[in-house]
């Protein structure tokens, strides 16, 4: 019972239950923060996009995903989300950020119908976390419209 | 030699009550496995609720040999979600981004385009030839959870499956073998009181 290979069985199964546990806590410890993100976005199909994120990160934050998506509703889809920009913030000296772009995927429709359309600015983002659940939450911006004619 | 000879002998000396009873307690083990797995499947509502990320095109959120776990709720697909979709003429699923939802007015069915964290452009090139959407159909299950590392066990059984016979070999042995041992013990005990009962 007491033999080299029962010792080293039993020391792995309790390590790979600790780690398991330690696992399962760093996740549940995600909850305990409650973050309050701020952010600003002017457009002029190129966007100043300022937020601040910071109060995102806890001990098991990998990265945070944040990406700004354009809402809008036309008379076929009851919901369209077009994704403009995105970036990936990797620790929380980089989460207050101020930055001038344009768009980096194509604002385009299934149709022709954005002349003149309202839409929202929606800010999302996503916590990965080094390990566990992961989170997503948004704030939404609304009153923006795209002019009657372009090309 | 002398351990390969002890494995023969304990072997040799089997019993057919012994046999079955290693066989049930081996099928125990098998089933036991099934079963979280149909519990896992039954309460995340996706056909397979734990897939290991293959590629670096979600990196550096997710690495290979990342495990990631998934859930296949009815609410509907939002951009921004990291989905599992397979590909007709695909085999292997992938796991990427939404980044474009377009939801019907009356059906609710959504148009959906993905896109690599890591990749350049969007995932129309991975698509069957022609399609330019992602159906509801396509989509396997949201990724809500996530481990590190855990995936490379079953990447290296599946690359090297040399490690994998010899790991299962390995541990059929020992299945096989540690219940006799007790049993010699035992006998041993047996012939002791033989020998002097007091």
């Amino acid at each position: 019972m007491h033999s080299f290979g029962y010792r080293l069985n039993a020391l792995l199964t309790f390590s790979v239950t600790i780690l398991a546990i330690i696992c399962a806590f760093a996740s549940y410890s995600d909850n305990l923060n409650l973050p309050s993100p701020q952010a600003e976005i002017q457009v002029s199909l190129t966007m100043n996009i300022s937020a601040n994120l910071e109060s995102m990160f806890t001990w098991n934050t990998k990265q945070v995903f944040a990406f700004v998506a354009a809402e809008y509703e036309t008379p076929l889809n009851a919901l369209n989300q077009v994704s403009l920009w995105d970036g990936i913030i990797p620790s929380k000296e980089q989460a207050k950020f101020w930055i001038h772009t344009t768009n980096k995927y194509y604002f385009t429709d299934q149709g022709s119908n954005l002349r003149g359309k309202e839409f929202n600015l929606t800010l999302h983002w996503h916590v990965m976390p080094k390990t566990g659940k992961m989170f997503a939450d948004k704030i939404v911006m609304s009153g923006y419209h795209l002019p009657e004619e372009y090309r | 030699m002398g351990w390969i000879g002890e494995t023969v002998e304990s072997i040799k000396s089997l019993q057919v009550r012994q046999v079955l009873t290693q066989a049930v307690s081996l099928g125990m083990i098998v089933t036991s496995a099934l079963i979280i797995w149909k519990a896992l499947m039954c309460f995340t509502g996706s056909e397979s609720p734990v897939v290991v990320v293959l590629s670096g095109s979600m990196e550096p959120g997710f690495k290979r040999g990342d495990i990631l776990f998934l859930h296949m709720s009815k609410d509907p697909i939002r951009a921004g979600e990291i989905v599992v979709f397979n590909v007709d003429g695909r085999e292997i699923p992938i796991v990427h981004r939404v980044i474009k939802v377009h939801e019907r007015q009356e059906t609710g069915e959504v148009d959906v385009l993905t896109k690599g964290d890591n990749n350049f452009g969007d995932d129309r090139l991975l698509y069957a030839h022609g399609q330019l959407w992602l159906q509801r159909h396509h989509i396997m299950g949201r990724a809500v959870g996530f481990l590190p590392y855990v995936g490379w066990v079953t990447i290296i059984m599946t690359e090297k499956p040399i490690i994998k016979y010899l790991l299962i070999g390995a541990l059929g042995l020992l299945v096989v073998t540690s219940r006799t041992k007790e049993k010699n013990i035992r006998d041993v005990d047996a012939l002791n009181l033989k020998l002097n009962p007091c």
